[in-house]
């Protein structure tokens, strides 16, 4: 009988275990966690035939090493990143047999921040709450990968797709965020929201999976004292006491006592996962697709 | 009451008590089980109910609705008391009972006398805040958060009593420990609190 396992023999600097998250337990205080950006870890799931809802991994910046302990199908996409099976270049964005023991070497970005590593029949870690997603804020989910991690694999669902390369978007050069103003953008001067709005922003490298981080002007309040904790929204742009936004991403906590000046449009949010520190950042009044 | 636009697919409902906030909760919970209300997420927390993941593409028309919608009174409990067992030995007991200006055996009695109820989670999974205390015995915040504060404390803040599900930083004033979990989400269900669950704390013997 075949041993379907993945060995981790380089973990990276944050690997995590993700799939679609856990939403609907956030009255409970859990985040939704899952994969940040969604539509490549959906696209890499279905190159190795997987279902959308199937738990990969998530690499920061400088990818992992991993190896099967049976034939494999990988696919390797997200943010752009050098690929080798034993030491030899393979495709990225593409599906790659892997035979048995085979070193699979995801590279460090290129550009982007986290690729995705889907392999056929999905990681089978058990889930929580109906969820294999390792969510940082709160801790559940199986912790960050280390080197020595056995994941278990499941049985392969479907042959792989048939293709060569799929499209992919590139990382992002500049990040054009739409808002929806609210719901409390009252809580700030018009001046905070003219800056909000018109300044360039950049992405902080204190970002992660919880929030991305802005650097640029303080946005003043217009209103003091503190906000009783009120529920939170993926993709709410919460502005701490010292007046820099923060978008919050997956990981948030489902409650929070910072007012928050406006909402990113979902459409949006997925490039936020692969922008690099120092990436500019405007954040532009709603209005139909850019 | 008000409801306020959070992007396209959620609304901010906002009141103006913590009881008003309870009994929207229980309103808007209703509307989901009755069916004529689709949403993924009704989140309660002190002055508001969030409903995120709104079926409806245009929530301006529920906005308007739950805008001039009356609010029904607080139902009863529709669940059993959960007891707490506690040890009133917390590191912060001397300083809640000056601020109360009682004894700290006082404050184990006093705060064993009320009758709590869940008003939100939030801080971690499983970490409830409770209302029930009389608003003359709200406490600060500790000026200097701990940076580990075990699990199982019981803790004040403002007017609320929680129980840290886990070890991990924070800053309400400890008065109590207990061996109850309050999160196993091996467990169905996986947390012990729930909004709108009724409370009371027992003393046990340090």
């Amino acid at each position: 009988m075949t041993d379907r396992a993945l060995v981790v023999v380089r973990a990276g600097a944050l690997t995590t275990v993700q799939d679609r998250g856990r939403p609907g337990h956030a009255h409970l205080g859990v985040p939704r966690s899952g994969a940040l950006d969604a539509p490549a870890a959906a696209l890499m799931n279905r190159l190795v035939g997987n279902p959308p809802d199937a738990a990969l991994l998530e690499t920061t910046l400088n990818g992992c090493d991993l190896r099967p302990r049976s034939a494999v199908t990988v696919a390797v996409g997200g943010a752009p990143c050098p690929v080798s099976v034993n030491g030899r270049p393979a495709p990225w964005g593409a599906p790659v047999h892997l035979p048995a023991g085979a070193l699979l070497s995801v590279g460090t970005a290129v550009s982007g921040v986290r690729a995705y590593v889907a392999v056929s029949g999905g990681v089978t870690v058990e889930p929580v709450l109906g969820s294999r997603s390792t969510d940082l804020l709160s801790g559940l989910g199986p912790p960050p990968l280390t080197a020595g991690t056995v994941l278990p694999l499941g049985k392969p669902y479907s042959l792989p797709a048939r293709v060569d390369v799929v499209p992919q978007p590139s990382p992002p050069a500049e990040l054009v965020l739409r808002v929806t103003p609210g719901p409390r953008d009252d809580w700030f001067t018009a001046a905070a929201w003219h800056t909000f709005t018109t300044h360039t922003y950049r992405v902080s490298s204190a970002s992660n999976r919880i929030g991305l981080r802005t650097e640029g002007p303080a946005l003043e309040r217009a209103i003091g004292g503190e906000l009783p904790s009120e529920g939170m929204v993926l993709g709410a742009v919460q502005v701490p006491p010292d007046g820099s936004p923060v978008v919050f991403l997956a990981d948030h906590p489902t409650t929070g006592g910072y007012p928050v000046i406006a909402v990113i449009h979902p459409k949006d949010l997925p490039p936020t996962a692969q922008a690099t520190p120092g990436t500019p950042l405007r954040f532009v009044l709603g209005g139909p697709a850019l | 009451m008000r409801a306020l636009p959070v992007g396209d697919r959620a609304l901010l409902v906002e009141v103006s008590t913590d009881e008003e906030a309870q009994a929207l909760h229980a309103d808007l919970l209703r509307r989901r089980a009755e069916g004529s209300l689709s949403v993924r997420e009704i989140v309660p927390a002190a002055r508001t109910v969030l409903l995120d993941g709104l079926d409806d593409p245009s929530p301006s028309r529920l906005a308007a609705q739950l805008s001039t919608a009356r609010l029904p009174p607080v139902p009863p409990p529709a669940k059993d008391v959960v007891e707490i067992r506690v040890r009133y030995d917390g590191p912060d007991l001397a300083a809640v009972a000056e601020l109360w200006g009682v004894s700290p055996d006082e404050v184990a009695r006093i705060h064993a006398a009320a009758e709590f109820r869940v008003a939100f989670c939030g801080f971690a999974p499983g970490f409830g805040y409770l209302t029930g205390l009389p608003a003359r015995y709200g406490v600060p915040r500790r000026a200097t958060p701990r940076t580990t504060v075990p699990a199982g404390s019981v803790g004040l803040a403002g007017p609320y009593t929680g129980v840290y599900p886990r070890s991990s930083p924070g800053g309400w004033q400890l008065i109590g420990t207990t061996d109850a979990v309050l999160w196993d989400h091996a467990r169905v269900p996986a947390a012990l609190l729930s909004p709108g669950t009724p409370v009371r704390f027992v003393p046990v013997d340090s």
